[in-house]
């Protein structure tokens, strides 16, 4: 009894939390983007990789943490760009081009981490971002230790969360994107252009991933490693789908795989199996996929290729 | 000068020549009536008109001005308003979202209270509630269209027509899909119209629909305009003959069929639809060799559910279905059809038709598994390809290109796939849900001469319509669905449309039925 008290009532577990939920909500609040205006990202995994490494690679050659988030940001947008034109302009399946740019980005950074870097990998000089320590809040006692000092990113989270919910729900351009994402057919003909704004869709998908990989590699660490991101993106794609592709539901539930992970550190060598409670947010995700939690409902037209005829 | 005048325009596709030197005048304040058979291009025509297609070659003009649309928008800038035949509204979001959906960048339409980044729910919901009031067309801004009735779609759509501030309203087969009380109601939404000088274009196979409102008609013919006259000179008789370029025979003529044993019997039948509420109360009748039962009803009286749950398509909650004496209840939509039940769903492009698969595939995914279309498992392209083409001549569909996608077909032609599957399988028992919805009078011909062979032949048909005439004039027995129950089985022979009208609305009384 006294054990578990201990360990729930420790805020370094909540904080941990918050933490740990950072790249999976932004990632699933991206792919809640891009599937809201009916493109399926499943390549988010491969996404937030590309922008982890090309993060750590722009801080390591300009000695500047925030031009590397920008860098990995770009890059995020960038490998969105890969999804966008196949699953757009061609029509493809947009799964199968998902899945291979996962593959593709697993491939490309291994082999640029070995090829600009060799065995030691990323310099230890690359600088990391930023731990924000909020005034006044940090001092409350508990609260201010669960969400008073964090890395910038986490509250970069925070203001993409609500900034996404706001778009989404309250912009014209939210109406626009949800509509494409339901009914292209019945966009197009009121004038929206469902192509620019599927690109648009996931390009901002793209751009939260790759900010998500750039928290993993410039944030929590300073440095790269292969497949560093270890199933994330996947996870924020059941973030997404348990969140029923909105970002408060996308950030419920990455704090649900986040704390799922923060309790399975906080359990490290307190005698339960560490694999046991490692399994939990895998768990969780098939859970979550399964819909034993409520049916949600995707976009009408998501994973649909649209095909204007002219 | 007209409002809007086309000349000459062509479009082409891959298998076809959808519109050939295609000619209209619309003047303002009247209703245009387009008549052409299935794939006569007319819907093609519309897409042209609001800049979903590009014309290949021809003009549009507007007030006299040449318009080149480019897109949707440049033809709803320009005052173009469309109904289109399948909806374009979106089911999951609410009136108001729809209406207001792509305005607040059209200066001239937005309301001027429409902020232009961001989306105000409570305003979007008044400005749709204060134009549909001032339009006479009262809808609920705040209800999802999902949940609205297809009359109550077809006024949201109509509305955001207006809403764009539409010099001109097309409504393609706008008629379609309403019931007759809905259609009176649109026709007095049209005559509002044209009296604010708003010209309507209406499209229809319906031809008293077409006398009762239009004041000019244009007729189409395998892509070309044929003949533009004034509807008061032109009897139905010559519409359907300018139509279809032959004589139609528009009341079609019964032979007498011995009526055998009984077929399909159900017993005490009950249903719930998707939301668990039921649908299907007790219902109990029998379909006998050589026999046209017909159901007949208003919209949303259970007739799908009971269909549904003859087919095997949805879950009984209790009572029986037998076919030749055996309880099919618990069987898979598989058995079912394998003992003989043939089905044409209401809804063609959803539960009839694969859309992205050919003609000829989608005319052996039935019995893909027996002659001709496969032997031991193996797919027979040629002889499956032989029968696709027997098959696409013997039913009319055109284009008579097997390789054709069935999504690249007229809605008429889609409804003829369909049938020529499920007809041509001999079945035991067809059971077809409004078989003829959309289609032009010379296919409707064909259909009903199909439907009287086969119950010529000894065979059992279910017929749900919801067009009474359509009932009246194949049925031998009409069950009438209210509310769930079916409240009275009348013989054709003794019935009339007011004692049907009011078995229809719940007004029926047994006793009346006896005396
Ligand atoms: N996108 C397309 N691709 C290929 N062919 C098409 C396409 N759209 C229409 N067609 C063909 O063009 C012809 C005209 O079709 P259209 O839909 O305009 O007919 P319609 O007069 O509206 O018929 P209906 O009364 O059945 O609705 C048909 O032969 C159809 O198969
Ligand atoms: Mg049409």
């Amino acid at each position: 009894m006294n054990f578990w008290l201990q360990i729930f009532a420790n805020p370094e577990l909540y904080a941990a939390t918050l933490a740990m939920a950072t790249p999976i909500a932004l990632a699933a609040v991206g792919g809640t983007f891009s599937e809201r205006t009916g493109v399926v990202n499943i390549a988010m995994e491969g996404i937030m990789l590309v922008g982890a490494f090309f993060g750590v690679m722009v801080a390591a050659a300009t000695h500047s943490a925030w031009l590397g988030m920008f860098g990995g940001v770009i890059a995020g947008g960038l490998m969105a760009l890969a999804l966008a034109w196949p699953a757009i302009r061609l029509q493809s399946d947009q799964v199968v081009v998902g899945m291979a740019l996962n593959v593709f980005a697993g491939g490309l950074t291994a082999f640029l981490l070995n090829t600009v870097y060799g065995y030691n990998g990323t310099p230890t000089s690359t600088p990391s971002l930023p731990i924000v320590t909020l005034p006044w809040i940090s001092n409350i006692p508990f609260i201010g230790q669960v969400i008073g000092q964090h890395d910038v990113v986490v509250y970069l989270m925070f203001l993409f969360v609500i900034l996404g919910h706001f778009t989404l729900f309250h912009t014209n351009l939210g109406l626009r994107m949800r509509a494409v994402g339901e009914h292209p057919e019945a966009a197009e003909t009121v004038g929206i252009s469902v192509v620019k704004i599927r690109y648009l869709g996931v390009m901002i998908g793209g751009m939260l991933s790759g900010l998500a990989g750039v928290y993993l590699s410039l944030g929590m660490l300073s440095s790269f490693d292969v497949n560093m991101t270890n199933g994330r993106g996947f996870i924020a794609l059941a973030a997404m789908i348990f969140g029923k592709w909105t970002p408060f539901g996308a950030f419920g539930a990455a704090l649900l795989f986040g704390f799922a992970t923060a309790l399975s550190i906080s359990l490290q060598g307190s005698g339960v199996s560490a694999n046991l409670i490692g399994i939990l947010p895998y768990a969780l995700t098939i859970i979550a996929l399964t819909g034993l939690i409520g049916r949600s409902r995707p976009p009408a037209a998501d994973g649909l290729p649209y095909v204007a005829t002219k | 000068m007209a409002l809007l005048e086309i000349r000459g325009l062509c479009k082409s596709f891959a298998h076809v020549v959808a519109n050939a030197d295609v000619y209209l005048d619309v003047e303002a304040g009247t209703t245009h009536a387009i008549l052409g058979e299935n794939g006569a291009g007319k819907s093609t025509l519309i897409k042209m008109i609001s800049g979903l297609y590009r014309p290949d070659s021809g003009e549009i003009a507007l007030d006299g001005a040449v318009q080149h649309f480019a897109s949707p928008r440049d033809a709803i800038l320009a005052g173009i308003g469309v109904v289109h035949q399948h909806f374009m509204l979106i089911p999951a979001m609410t009136v108001a979202e729809n209406i207001v959906l792509g305005t607040e960048r059209q200066r001239d339409a937005a309301t001027p209270r429409q902020s232009r980044l961001l989306f105000n729910r409570k305003r979007a919901a008044a400005s749709v509630q204060e134009l549909s009031e001032s339009l006479g067309l009262p809808i609920d801004p705040w209800a999802r269209v999902e949940t609205l009735s297809v009359g109550m779609q077809q006024r949201v759509e109509i509305v955001k027509a207006l809403y764009r501030r539409a010099r001109v309203l097309i409504l393609d087969e706008p008629t379609a899909v309403l019931t007759p009380q809905e259609t009176e109601e649109l026709f007095a939404v049209i005559r509002k119209l044209n009296q604010d000088g708003i010209p309507v274009i209406f499209i229809s196979h319906k031809l008293d629909e077409v006398r009762a409102i239009a004041s000019t008609v244009t007729v189409m013919r395998a892509g070309k305009t044929v003949r533009t006259a004034p509807v008061a000179d032109a009897t139905a008789a010559q519409l359907a003959n300018w139509m279809v370029g032959r004589d139609v025979i528009l009341q079609s003529r019964k032979e007498e069929v011995a009526v055998g044993d009984s077929v399909l019997e159900v017993k005490n039948l009950s249903a719930s639809d998707d939301r668990k509420t039921e649908k299907v109360r007790g219902v109990s009748f029998s379909v006998r060799r050589g026999e046209i039962f017909g159901v007949a009803g208003i919209d949303g009286n259970g007739q799908t559910e009971l269909v549904e749950a003859i087919v095997g398509l949805r879950k009984v909650n209790g009572g029986s279905v037998h076919l030749l004496d055996r309880d099919i209840g618990h069987m898979s939509v598989g058995e079912r059809i394998a003992r003989g039940i043939a089905y044409v769903p209401q809804d063609r492009q959803q539960d009839g038709l694969i859309l992205s698969f050919s003609i000829a595939e989608n005319l052996q995914l039935r019995e893909v598994s027996k002659a001709p279309f496969s032997r031991r498992g193996w797919l027979t392209r040629a002889a499956a390809r032989k029968r696709a083409q027997q098959l696409v001549e013997e039913f009319d569909v055109r284009p008579p290109v097997i390789d054709a996608s069935a999504g690249s077909l007229s809605g008429g032609n889609q409804q003829k796939v369909i049938l020529a599957r499920e007809m041509s399988r001999n079945p035991e028992l067809l059971v077809a849900v409004q078989p003829t919805r959309g289609l032009d009078v010379g296919a409707i011909e064909g259909i009903h001469r199909y439907l009287l062979q086969l119950r010529a032949e000894g065979r059992s048909i279910l017929l749900v319509s919801l067009e009474l005439d359509e009932i009246l004039s194949l049925a031998d027995r009409i069950g009438v669905m209210h509310a769930g129950e079916m409240v009275a089985v009348m013989d054709n022979q003794n019935v009339t449309r007011e004692s049907l009208g009011l078995a229809m609305t719940g007004k029926w009384s047994e006793k009346e039925a006896i005396s």
